[in-house]
């Protein structure tokens, strides 16, 4: 079962300022933009996966290890963060 | 069947002999990093391709074909569960390697939906592993990688790829989708190799 991306809120706080969940992501499989609060998401464990709803590519990952984050958005194209 | 205080404790303790940091559990927690592939038996097929780009191709009815081997294996989750003696049937990685002619080192799995995780050829074989379709007694369920799974069991449980679909055979390694965030490449549970670096 999918979360939604405002689960993401948490995670993503304490690597960036903004809040990210408020987003737009650019799937880098299918192009379609949608804000990271309404990505499909997965987890917490073994980490957070957020999928594009449009086409179930993953978008961005998140790993929290117990001295490191991993940040991984290769499968997003681009990120507009609203200032 | 009731565990009394004293059998719980003892494996809580790790005197039962589980990992380090690891706990035992009695379910079988579902953890997952996306949909659940619906896969039919019918469009199941399994296919190892070697370095050389040499393809063989296994369908369900070949599979069934194979010798049957039962294992009972213990499962340790990099989430720090641990479920003990759970009793499995497939097919030996042995028996689909027989005829496969390779060099290559490593190995990636890959599985219907797009997961991937890479591990060394050599844990794939000598008794190690398998593809298994029946857990305790039933057809594996779809929330636990059926029709069918890799098994895996000396490694941690995120390299028993569920729905597994292939093994592409690697004469230089690569990380899979968790070894390539943070991950560690080998996960060993007895030496705690949860991260890289671990
Ligand atoms: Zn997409």
């Amino acid at each position: 079962m999918a979360l939604d991306g405002n689960t993401l809120a948490g995670p993503l706080s304490e690597l960036f300022a903004v809040d990210v969940t408020a987003a737009v992501s650019r799937c880098a499989g299918c192009g379609q933009q949608d804000a990271v609060a309404d990505l499909l998401v997965y987890g917490p464990d073994p980490g957070w996966v957020a999928r594009c709803p449009g086409c179930d590519s993953v978008v961005l990952r998140i790993v929290r290890g117990p001295s490191a984050v991993w940040l991984d958005l290769h499968g997003s194209a681009a990120l507009r963060i609203p200032l | 069947m009731t565990l009394s205080p004293g059998f719980r404790g003892r494996h809580r303790s790790q005197a039962a002999g589980l990992p380090p940091g690891q706990y035992l559990t009695t379910d079988f927690p579902v953890l997952s990093a996306g949909p659940t592939p619906r896969i039919s038996r019918e469009r199941w097929e399994f296919t190892i391709r070697t370095e050389h780009q040499v393809e063989h191709r296994w369908s369900w009815s070949q599979l069934q074909q194979l010798p049957v081997q039962t294992p009972t294996v213990d499962l340790h989750c990099v989430t720090k569960w641990s479920k003990l003696a759970t009793s499995w049937r497939g097919v030996s990685l042995d028996d689909l390697f027989a005829g496969v002619d390779t060099a290559a080192e490593f190995a990636m799995v890959h599985s219907f939906g797009g997961y991937t995780t890479n591990l060394p050829v050599a844990d794939l074989l000598d008794g190690k592993a398998w593809i298994v379709h029946t857990y305790e007694g039933a057809d594996l369920h779809p929330e636990h990688g059926g029709p069918a799974r890799l098994l895996v069991p000396h490694l941690y449980l995120w390299k028993s790829a569920k729905w597994v679909r292939g093994i592409e055979l690697m004469v230089q390694n690569r990380p899979g989708f968790w070894e390539g965030v943070g991950y560690h490449d080998y996960g060993d549970p007895w030496r705690e190799q949860r991260y890289q670096g671990d």
